[in-house]
């Protein structure tokens, strides 16, 4: 007979089933991060897997189709294309993870200071954000990219610019709701500090939200990433990057496509797995 | 009897930013070991009153006449306890936590203070060795760490808001119960906001009934319930609902 479980069953003495248990019981959590894990592995054991060098040339053996020896055949300067999707994946996510950091971190703080305080601390940051808000997203990318020279820099300093807003955003009106609950209220007249309410209260109420939102956006950070570099004013070529990898093989496209299909895959393919890891880490909060 | 009153409420008036008054005129006072019972329908303003004694009114109310002297420390139990518990911590170290900024004593001593809090609201000793989340914990069990925490103030008033409301039966009777004996050991005084006479009638020596934002009658319980002046307060005593077996004897509040 088949078993319908739409919650999680509770223990006999009344405890949640354990957290692993409830991983199990996700799927969308296991596969994302089983796609994230293969491209991780793949991206630091790389030197060990291939025989070749990023930007090794051998231009006898250019644009060849996918082969024994080259898996996914070569470029137009005859550099294996496998090892150079690899490695601009080891570019590319450490770029993405790094230039999250910053942002993240201030745009909680912000955020729960704006949603814990409200009054004019709110009206300031919310102030802020709508402003950057009002601008395209990619208009405010390009500009700062271009001030601040192309290159990951450039990536750094925008994302520390635009990239609080939308944890600033999400976590204020959370704070904001968690305000006007009663443990907050009752712990401020119970004389704890403000300092401490927000930091070992509000913030592991507010954390598991954030953390969904910072998968979706890391998604979109990529994305930035890869379009900046497919412009020209992202990482420098050299260095192997999936924008530069698409836009390189662009004029290739009608005799060897997989040159840039394949990295554009490869962004498709981080972008469902982060997906599905904030999908999946949703879907165990949420039945907390 | 010449003792001073530790709490004090004159014509205390509460209103929203567009001026809708919420509780108008509001007084009494309240002396040492005292307990008064406000009684009256939902949204009579018992539980603003309550709130504006702790300095914890909702956003847009404010103050707009009165003074509420208070010469004590008061600490408030909620209606609802699973509510004012912050979910993702234990309760034993939510305990601890008032403990040590009250107490102002070391981590250490604060948790053992938390532990003596835990065994004198009689909650069982499994708390102590595991962390326990609210919601891992029964409503009774929730609200009695409430109360701990409230206690762990030393509250010369306890502030009561309608704390059995949210709970069964069977375990209302134990939280009024354990609240009533504490009371007897720590001596504080306590202003219980409720709907249920019968409960009002149990805790308190004195009684006030409001309706629409006014205390409409003001005494001694007994003389309250058995010689009620206000229409009001008639219609309050004869909605409750009596017990089949004891219809007709007339002599529910004796």
């Amino acid at each position: 007979m088949k078993r319908i479980r739409t919650e999680p069953q509770l223990h006999q003495d009344g405890r949640q089933p354990s957290i692993i248990h409830r991983i199990w019981n996700t799927p969308s959590l296991l596969v994302g991060s089983l796609m994230f894990v293969v491209l991780i592995v793949l991206a630091v054991f790389i030197p060990y897997i291939s025989p070749y060098h990023p930007s090794e040339q051998n231009l006898s053996a250019f644009l060849q189709p996918p082969s024994a020896e080259h898996w996914l055949g070569t470029d137009q300067l005859g550099r294996d294309l496998f090892t150079r999707l690899i490695y601009a994946a080891r570019t590319d996510l450490s770029i993405m993870v790094l230039a999250e950091v910053v942002p993240f971190c201030t745009g909680v703080f912000l955020g729960m200071l704006a949603g814990y305080y409200g009054k004019w601390v709110d009206t300031v940051i919310t102030l802020l954000t709508d402003t950057f808000i009002a601008f395209p997203f990619y208009l405010i990318v390009i500009i700062v990219a271009f001030a601040s020279g192309a290159g990951e820099r450039g990536i750094y300093i925008t994302f520390m610019l635009v990239g609080w807003i939308v944890f600033a955003r999400v976590v204020r009106g959370l704070s904001a709701s968690f305000r006007e609950q009663e443990w907050v209220a009752s712990a401020q007249t119970l004389g704890l500090p403000g300092v401490r309410i927000i930091l070992r209260h509000l913030l592991p109420n507010v954390l598991p939200q954030a953390v969904v939102v910072l998968m979706t956006d890391m998604v979109g950070l990529l994305v930035a990433i890869v379009t900046l570099g497919y412009l020209g004013i992202g990482i420098a070529p050299p260095t192997p990057d999936w924008g530069t990898m698409i836009s390189d093989g662009q004029s290739f496209i009608t005799t060897a496509w997989w040159l840039s299909a394949v990295p554009g895959f490869a962004v498709v393919y981080t972008g469902i797995a982060l997906s599905l890891v904030g999908d999946g880490l949703a879907d165990i909060w949420r039945k907390k | 009897m010449s003792t001073s009153p530790i709490l004090e409420i004159e014509a205390l008036s509460l209103a929203t930013k567009s001026n809708e008054t919420l509780v108008d005129n509001v007084g009494f006072s309240l002396n040492k070991g005292e307990s008064l019972g406000l009684v009256g329908e939902s949204g009579s303003g018992k539980s603003l009153t309550l709130r504006a004694i702790l300095g914890l009114l909702p956003h847009g109310v404010r103050q707009t006449g009165g003074v509420i002297k208070s010469e004590v420390s008061s600490a408030m139990v909620f209606q609802d306890p699973r509510g004012a518990l912050d979910p993702l911590c234990p309760v034993v170290k939510q305990l601890a936590e008032v403990v040590y900024f009250r107490q102002k004593v070391s981590r250490k001593a604060s948790r053992v203070v938390a532990l003596e809090l835990l065994e004198m609201l009689g909650l069982p000793d499994s708390l102590k060795r595991t962390d326990r989340y609210p919601s891992q914990l029964s409503g009774g069990q929730c609200q009695r760490i409430v109360i701990a925490i409230a206690l762990a103030c030393k509250p010369g008033i306890l502030l009561c808001d309608e704390p059995t409301t949210a709970l069964d039966v069977t375990v209302q009777r134990q939280i009024i119960e354990t609240i009533a004996r504490l009371q007897q050991e720590l001596g504080f005084a306590m202003v219980f906001v409720t709907h249920n006479l019968a409960v009002a009638a149990a805790m308190c020596s004195k009684l006030a009934v409001m309706k629409k934002g006014q205390i409409v009658e003001h005494g001694n319980t007994l003389n309250v319930l058995q010689n009620p002046q206000n229409p009001y307060t008639q219609m309050l005593i004869n909605s409750v609902l009596p017990l089949p077996e004891l219809e007709g004897s007339g002599q529910l509040w004796s």
